[in-house]
């Protein structure tokens, strides 16, 4: 006959941790599945447009960012409160666009260089006067393929 | 010290190392999917006239934005809710109206000999026009062609245009060609 015993007196028998590796290696592995890497940290406040016509944006290869929007609040002591234009980690002026896109299309193989696009996200609230300065300079830099970026909306306002 | 069985090793510190692996990558990574309204802008040609006066005035559908987001679409004041519908009339002319834009005849596949429409959207905002309502304008424009699109392709091939392959879906791109012009931004309201 098999002796039963009571382990600890009214205690909680213990749960086995031998599967908890197996549980957070799953969750490890969607999240590298499912979420990019950071490529640069936000200097400005950025609240993107909704819009209902929105398409994918394929091949992250071949997109650059240009973020533009108002400064962070740490950040405006010292660039002020006016919408400024970010790329990469640092703030830029509307002249430094075209170096930017020519850095960018550097980076590109040959053969995808007329594919390159160039996602403007700036936020919904800044001045289009800024927005069209950027795209002139895009347009003389032949960077012709835009994104404006936005969330996906079931209906504007 | 006791010695384990070989092909056996301690699995008690592989949960703290897949913990620190989880942490690491649900920090340095974002979730979010780049979404947007794609457009191709026109060459840089700072020498080039703009030929308005070739294009007669009914095909061209002039939408402008000042810089309080106020719309004036063919000089009349519109609200932003009403500018698909109108934009879709503008498009299709369905009864061939006299201040709606003219037809050409083109030949196009699945079709065959079809009447194409001569229009074109102008575009125009001003410096202080705020980017959300320029978006707004945009998406409303895209929409109107996105719409016709989708009618025809339910009236021709019984699918969504979005269902369809590239070269039917390329069949209602000539069928409503898609022409937004975004003419140089004025300064008129001031900043």
């Amino acid at each position: 006959m098999a002796k039963f015993e009571r382990k600890g007196k009214g205690g909680m028998p213990l749960i086995s941790t031998a599967s908890l590796p197996d549980i957070v290696f799953m969750l490890l592995f969607f999240f590298m599945v499912s979420t990019v890497m950071r490529e640069t940290t936000l200097k400005i406040d950025q609240h993107l447009p909704g819009a209902t016509e929105v398409k994918k944006l394929e091949r992250k290869s071949l997109v650059s960012y240009i973020n533009i929007g108002k400064p962070k609040t740490t950040f405006q002591s010292m660039y002020g409160t006016e919408p400024r234009i970010q790329l990469n980690d640092a703030f830029a002026k509307v002249a430094d666009i075209r170096d930017y896109v020519f850095v960018e299309r550097e980076k590109m193989d040959e053969n995808e260089r007329p594919l390159m696009t160039v996602s403007l996200k700036v936020d919904d609230k800044t001045k289009m006067g800024i927005v069209v300065d950027v795209k002139q300079e895009l347009r003389k830099a032949s960077a012709l393929k835009i994104n404006y970026s936005t969330r996906k909306v079931e209906a504007i306002e | 010290m006791p010695k384990r069985p070989t092909g056996e090793f301690s699995a008690a510190t592989m949960a703290d190392i897949a913990f620190l692996l989880l942490i690491f990558f649900l920090v340095a990574t974002t979730m979010d999917i780049d979404t947007g309204l794609s457009r191709q802008m026109p060459p840089y040609n700072p020498d080039q006239e703009e030929s308005k006066d070739q294009i007669k005035e009914r095909n061209v559908y002039v939408v402008l934005i000042n810089s309080s987001d106020q719309i004036l679409v063919e000089g009349i004041p519109m609200n932003v809710l009403k500018l698909r519908g109108n934009a879709k009339e503008f498009i299709v002319n369905p009864t061939n109206k006299d201040n709606l834009p003219e037809k050409r005849p083109a030949e196009i596949d699945y079709f065959g000999e079809v009447m194409v429409s001569k229009g074109i959207i102008s575009l125009q905002n001003d410096r202080g026009t705020s980017y959300g309502m320029y978006i707004k304008v945009q998406n409303e424009l895209i929409a109107a062609y996105n719409e016709v699109r989708d009618e025809v392709a339910m009236q021709k091939f019984g699918r969504h245009y979005g269902d369809l392959p590239e070269d039917k879906q390329d069949a209602i791109k000539k069928y409503y060609p898609q022409i937004i012009s975004e003419a140089e931004p004025k300064n008129i309201g001031g900043n």
